[in-house]
């Protein structure tokens, strides 16, 4: 039992424990519940924050390996991160902890609701820490189970609607991947995912293995058109649930292309791009004017989310190391800013009990501060430079440029229009004169929501000036993911990861960032 | 018989069949001479039986063929066998409370239930085309009382006379299909059956033995198109007869499939296995539309019994070494959550008795907020959803599939298994999303038990028992080859 081969062990299992207690704990006692609660969740971040400390950057390779035998002579307790994993583990334990503020206000049965989310969030880091093909799956499915609950118990009036939505869809598209994880599985002879990376799967298996995959990951993601469910899930959801749905559960889908489809499937990922690149202009240009009409916040937000996944499909099928940087940043950016703006609905949920956006109106005149957090939000949603939305989106964008202009010029309009609902819905909630009566008492930020919300605030800003802890962290196993892949594929693996460089220099300057430049400053010069 | 039968101890590998008859024959004496006030004595004496049987069969393992072939005892018969033993003891467990009301507390009732279990015992080691037949008609003949046992009740007659009916057609069916292999083969021994049909190759005649025994066999473990019988007796029994039925029965008629298939019909692999892989598409997608509508709870157990055999049998149409022990696998989990629905169902009362739809379970999670968790659990089960044990179940059958590069098959039955996940949320949903309507009574301590134990099995089965299952049934499953 050292720190290596036991953190990732204790990391995903501890909220479990968080819960076994809970439920040992009298139902009436709920204050000790919430802190019990809050208590695990703040434990787990810590932890999530030493691994991170303790990750080595520079390695492109898995590190805190644990791997034995488990059930049968299939399925292996094999645990690991890498640099694309393991900002996904720190993401979710930030956000749990927050996730559970959000609901501490939370009335009707409070013991199961955090049982059920500490159970969720140890499903959500066993995805990204399992190295165990077989095991990723049943954490992945098995969120399903935990968020069905939440948004059919505590959700609002259509629950049992969008909690049916949610599950079929997501539930229909996993049972295919899962036959194609049996069929590498005797291909390669093993659920293993280090050895998995490294086995070639034939050309024309790739194909449909391919489209297995993308079944499940494409309607987590979600991608257009098989987003439908996640407008109804984020309106019906709780707060918490929201949160948790946008920020992390989505981000499965992004983690799974990432792990799975480009490294394993890289023919098919090449042959398939084109198609991906469609979806995702599709999904930016259209959710966005469909966000537009929208007259609930929720339901605006939800649509921007699939937008902005758009651009993490777009980056990451790109193929090259800035796009697919950028769909990382992307991705931990809208947990990120997401989950904040989806908190800034629930605070104003709290207060009016509704979220349609014309019972609002010149809020800014009784909740300044509120006000401020919502337009932090708001800009980094929009992508302003200063924020992390705009890095991601810039990165995404210069990388898709390289392989296909087209694509950057439709996905150019996705950051026009998103600045025309973002900023109009803001408009509409925050300015204006304050007419309502109803809204005429209504309180500013209490300590519970700034102490949730602030550190957000300084999250988005810092990361949008200085993204180095971020992109640091992703680089080396980015850039030997984009080496192997342009190698199966057939290009010269020297152009993609090259070009990612240069524009860096350039991009983090304009930002004020000071991504560290000596020793790749040769690089351009030579290209 | 020969010589064989003075030497007790040569028939070790029967040991177990032994002491169960000898010990059903005293419990049937008990049964008579003690007041009838006490049968439940006679319940608890069953159990006791049952358990020692099975301890007897799992510490004293002898592998054997006995009684000049009729019999044979090998580690994947003692993985079936306590499955059975365990299925048969937990469903007298779930029947004696308020076994007054559902008319099994007669000690008729155990004693038929032990019967039923030796003839399954005895289908389990069936090496012959006659042990395979007699134990098969010492189990149905026990059934088919147990039905009716409950003789006021309408509905319980009524089920009793069609499980009878259709049992006996069943049966005659299988016989005919065992004359034509005798006809064709010219032997009743499965060993020498499958020497036979090696040497003379496939024949019209032995074609049609094969279907009409498997057709007869179709009907025992109620897979489509012989599964009509299904949703009339499971609703019209008395619940724990209805518990019996749905768990060891089943085991028993799936290891007689297996074996027949896996062994004796090896040589025509690719004829059987278009029979196997059509009863494995009907019955999965049968069941998972016929059950949306149902409104019975029973009912529901009834079409979702059905889907899981399907699901088992796909196993089973890869014919491999995995595809066995991916069924075996199969077997031991459904049993595990058949318990723990069923001790859920029973737990469920109001004052008017049990509930019997499934809008009657409205509000489950407020008013017994265990057994509705334990429901749940057992739903999400069923529907094969991780991390629970039903997923691992699935994940064993389909990947004996795959490798039998079955992909239509696996695709058909992976989409069933998402159609059959509407039914049983609904059930999670009437009990989590809407608002109570009746009073529910005091839960009997004996099923809290065990839908505490099974519960805990079905959540942490990667952590308890996942392992050792899986090694067990791969060693039962290696036996076969």
């Amino acid at each position: 039992m050292t720190f290596e081969n036991s953190i990732l062990t204790i990391l995903t299992w501890l909220p479990v424990l968080g819960a076994a207690i809970l439920m040992f704990t009298p139902k009436t006692a709920l204050s000790a519940i919430r802190w019990i609660s809050l208590a695990t969740t703040l434990v787990v971040f810590v932890l999530s924050l030493a691994l991170w400390q303790a990750f080595d950057a520079s390695s492109a390779g898995f590190q805190f390996v644990v791997n034995m035998p488990w059930i049968g002579d299939t399925i292996g307790y094999r645990v690991g991160v890498d640099g694309i994993s393991v900002l996904f583990v720190v993401l979710t334990a930030l956000l749990m902890p927050a996730a559970v503020l959000a609901s501490w206000d939370v009335d009707s049965r409070v013991k199961e609701y955090m049982i059920v989310f500490l159970v969720l969030e140890t499903l959500m880091i066993g995805v990204f820490t399992t190295l165990d093909l077989a095991m990723f799956y049943v954490f992945f499915e098995g969120t399903l189970l935990p968020m069905f609950l939440i948004i059919g118990i505590w959700g609002g009036s259509a629950r049992i609607q969008a909690s049916y939505k949610f599950f079929f869809y997501t539930f229909i598209g996993s049972v295919l991947m899962l036959l194609a994880m049996m069929g590498m599985y005797w291909d390669a002879g093993t659920t293993d995912i280090i050895r998995l990376l490294g086995h070639e799967f034939p050309v024309g298996m790739q194909t449909w293995l391919w489209l297995a995959f993308f079944a499940s990951l494409a309607v987590k993601m979600p991608m257009w058109p098989f987003h439908r469910w996640l407008p109804e899930a984020h309106v019906q959801a709780p707060t918490a649930g929201s949160v948790i749905l946008a920020a992390i559960l989505l981000k499965l889908g992004g983690y799974g292309f990432l792990r799975f489809s480009l490294p394993m499937f890289p023919e098919a990922s090449a042959q398939f791009a084109n198609f991906v690149f469609v979806l995702s202009v599709a999904a930016i240009i259209l959710t966005s004017l469909v966000a537009l009409v929208q007259t609930d916040i929720k339901k605006l937000i939800a649509y921007s989310s699939v937008a902005h996944m758009g651009f993490v499909t777009m980056g990451i099928f790109a193929g090259n190391a800035l796009g697919i940087q950028g769909a990382m940043f992307q991705m931990i950016s809208h947990g990120i800013v997401s989950g904040a703006l989806f908190l800034c609905v629930g605070v104003i949920y709290d207060r009016m009990h509704t979220r349609e956006i014309s019972a609002y109106g010149g809020l800014v005149e009784r909740m300044p501060q509120y006000a401020f957090a919502f337009m932090v939000f708001t800009m980094a949603n929009v992508g302003l430079p200063g924020t992390s939305g705009f890095v991601g989106e810039f990165l995404t964008m210069i990388g898709v440029f390289q392989v296909n202009t087209w694509v950057a010029f439709g996905a150019a309009f996705g950051v026009i229009f998103s600045a025309g609902y973002a900023l109009w819905l803001y408009r509409r909630v925050i300015f204006g004169a304050l007419t309502k009566d109803s809204l005429k008492g209504i309180l500013d930020l209490n300590l519970r929501e700034k102490v949730v919300l602030y550190p957000l605030i300084v999250l988005t800003v810092v990361f949008g000036f200085y993204p180095a802890p971020i992109l640091d962290t992703t680089a080396a196993a980015v850039d030997n993911l984009v080496a192997q892949y342009s190698a199966s594929i057939g290009a010269d693996p020297a152009v993609a990861l090259a070009d990612e460089r240069a524009p860096l220099e350039y991009v983090a300057p304009a930002e004020g960032a000071a991504q560290p430049a000596d020793d790749h400053a040769a690089e351009p010069a030579a290209h | 018989m020969n010589s064989d039968v003075t030497d007790f101890a040569s028939l070790a590998p029967a040991h177990p069949e032994v002491l169960m008859a000898l010990g059903v024959l005293v419990l049937l004496l008990v049964g008579v001479v003690i007041n009838k006030e006490r049968s439940a004595l006679v319940s608890w004496l069953s159990v006791g039986l049952l358990a020692a049987t099975g301890l007897l069969v799992m510490l004293q393992p002898a592998d054997g063929v006995v009684f000049n072939g009729l019999f044979i005892a090998d580690s994947f018969g003692r993985f079936m066998k306590v499955l059975v033993i365990g299925g048969a003891g937990l469903a007298l467990i779930l029947g004696m409370s308020n076994a007054e009301e559902n008319g099994v507390h007669k000690y008729e009732y155990s004693v038929l239930a032990l019967l039923a279990t030796l003839g399954m015992m005895v289908m389990v080691s069936a090496n012959d085309l006659m042990s395979l037949y007699v134990g098969l008609e010492l189990q149905s003949l026990s059934l088919y009382v147990m039905a009716a046992i409950k003789r006021d009740d309408a509905r319980a007659s009524e089920a009793g006379l069609k499980y009878f009916v259709l049992g006996a057609l069943s049966s005659g069916l299988l016989l005919y299909g065992a004359s034509l292999i005798y006809g064709f083969t010219g032997h009743t021994n499965l060993g020498e059956i499958v020497v036979a049909i090696a040497n003379e190759g496939r024949s019209i005649g032995l074609i049609f033995g094969v279907v009409f025994l498997l057709a007869g066999i179709a009907f025992k473990i109620s897979a489509v198109p012989f599964h009509m019988w299904t949703p009339d007796v499971y609703e019209g029994a008395p619940t724990p007869v209805t518990a019996f039925f749905a768990m060891a029965p089943k085991v028993a008629a799936m290891t007689l499939m297996i074996r027949l298939v896996m062994d004796t019909f090896a040589p025509i692999t690719s004829d059987w296995q278009q029979i196997v892989i059509f009863l494995s598409i009907a019955s999965m997608v049968l069941a998972a539309f016929a059950a949306i509508g149902q409104q019975s709870i029973k009912r529901l157990i009834a079409y979702s019994s059905i889907g899981h055999v399907g699901f088992a049998l796909v196993g089973l149409s890869s014919g491999t070494q995995v595809g066995v022990e991916g069924v075996a696998i199969y077997m031991a989990i459904y049993v595990g959550m058949t318990v723990a629905l069923f001790a859920c169902v029973l737990s469920l009362r109001t004052d008017k008795g049990y509930v019997e739809t499934i809008d009657d379970l409205a509000g489950a999670s407020k008013a017994r907020p265990f057994v509705a968790a334990v429901m749940a659990i057992v739903m999400f089960s069923l529907i094969g959803l991780p991390p629970l044990a039903g997923f691992f179940a699935k994940w064993q059958v389909f990947l004996a599939a795959i490798e039998a590069n079955l992909y239509v098959l696996s695709v058909i039955g992976m989409l069933a298994s998402a159609v059959s996940a509407f039914y049983y949320l609904r059930v999670v949903k009437v009990m989590y999303f809407d608002e109570p309507k009746a009073e529910f009574a005091a839960v009997p301590g004996e099923l809290n038990v065990l839908m505490a134990v099974f519960g805990f099995l079905i959540v942490t089965f990667y952590f308890t028992v996942g392992n050792p299952l899986a090694s067990w049934a791969h060693t039962a499953a290696g036996s076969l080859f």
